[in-house]
């Protein structure tokens, strides 16, 4: 015969068992389903170096540029308040302002530099987002999500670089051609260069690194020591744009 | 107690309560609709990524969380039972534009229908570009 105590101990612990099974089970279940298959390009710090040289060779090729705004639908109006950039052409002494120096060599003070957002290691434009719509993800991209965007301009401010624009109209129809692959952006919500974070989730590299001809953008993985990136840094003497501001950019111009 | 005009006042209240319930009395006759959403499916294309009884009610949570896992969590393609879901030998992406409006390829014949029958006005159409062209 058992008695009232031996019952209840036998009860309780048959009871938890079955909980912690139960409770594992699901645990494990829920994490399969959100376990991807490993798919798409992945990395711990994605970077970008430019290659100053190579791009003053063809002053005049914008294959890059076209690229980008051509796949990301980014509209083209005609007045410059207006103007949404992802990628752009600026001169030197403008894109280094603190690198001034009256000596520089003739052909690179007049030289126009290619910039896009820096997806700053410690980037000041996620810290003042409200709505957590920009964020810097785990692989170092300065991500936006254009559903959440209230359209305060925050970011905007507080980007040194100017790598943000503000959709002040409705970009539609300054659109000639639209991309399907990609949404167009709406009225009243700020966008930027994503690093190409759709093309990399399908194994593609971003649509500028793609066009260029003469490989002047390199593109890859910081964190990896054989990385093309990280080789073309060892190998060669590099800038970024304010870095005296900590913000710590990760676009770097080989001059 | 003397209720002066009585028959009068009777009348005119059960006239009054008939109208005032009409559309009650209506609704209970005939609660069909004279217009109803015309939904056109696809021909080529026999099954949807879950059961149409689910997408029926909850479209609109699957495309909220297809929407957060690609752009939030950095995951594209719809897994099931730790598989990449396939249709024609390509990988499914989370993708109101590439996933669902590739089989349901009208707009007008099969969102809109019932988004207009109940008047619902969502803005995914503001970004997301509706196949064939981008006027809305």
């Amino acid at each position: 015969m058992i008695d009232r105590r031996n019952f209840i101990k036998i009860v309780s612990f048959g009871g938890g068992i079955a909980l912690a099974t139960k409770f594992t089970s699901d645990l494990i279940s829920q994490s399969e389903r959100n376990d991807e298959p490993s798919s798409g390009l992945k990395a711990k710090r994605w970077a970008m170096a430019i290659d100053l040289e190579k791009c003053e060779q063809s002053p005049n090729c914008n294959k890059c540029i076209v690229a980008c705004h051509s796949y990301h639908n980014v509209p083209q109006f005609d007045n410059p308040k207006d103007e949404i950039k992802w990628i752009w052409k600026d001169y030197f002494h403008n894109a280094f302002v603190t690198q001034e120096n009256p000596y520089l060599p003739k052909g690179m003070k007049h030289q126009l530099v290619l910039l896009l957002c820096n997806h700053c290691d410690n980037p000041p434009c996620t810290n003042v987002c409200p709505t957590k719509a920009t964020w810097k993800r785990e692989d170092g991209i300065v991500m936006m999500d254009w559903h959440r965007c209230i359209g305060c301009r925050y970011c905007v401010a507080a980007c040194p670089y100017g790598s943000r624009s503000f959709n002040w109209r409705d970009p539609r129809p300054f659109l000639k051609e639209f991309n399907p692959q990609f949404p167009t952006r709406t009225r009243g919500v700020v966008e930027k260069c994503t690093f190409c974070a759709e093309r990399l989730s399908r194994s593609q590299m971003p649509a500028c690194v793609e066009a260029c001809p003469s490989n002047a953008l390199i593109f890859g993985d910081l964190d990896d020591p054989s990385s093309e990136v990280r080789k073309v840094l060892a190998n060669r003497f590099s800038i970024r744009r304010k870095p005296e501001l900590g913000t710590s950019p990760e676009v770097y111009y080989l001059v | 107690m003397k209720l002066y005009d009585g028959w009068k006042i009777t009348i005119g209240l059960i006239i009054f309560t008939g109208f005032f319930t009409l559309p009650i009395w209506l609704n209970l006759t005939s609660a069909e609709s004279k217009v109803k959403p015309k939904l056109v499916y696809p021909e080529d294309a026999k099954e949807c990524v879950e059961a149409k009884d689910y997408m029926n009610h909850f479209h609109m949570d699957l495309l909220n969380r297809w929407r957060d896992s690609v752009v939030r969590m950095n995951v594209r393609y719809v897994v099931r039972n730790g598989n990449i879901l396939t249709h024609n030998g390509n990988k499914l992406e989370m993708s109101l534009t590439l996933t669902c409006l590739k089989c349901h390829s009208n707009k007008k014949n099969f969102c809109d229908q019932c988004h207009n029958y109940l008047d619902v006005k969502p803005y995914c159409w503001d970004c997301h570009i509706e196949p064939k062209g981008g006027s809305r």
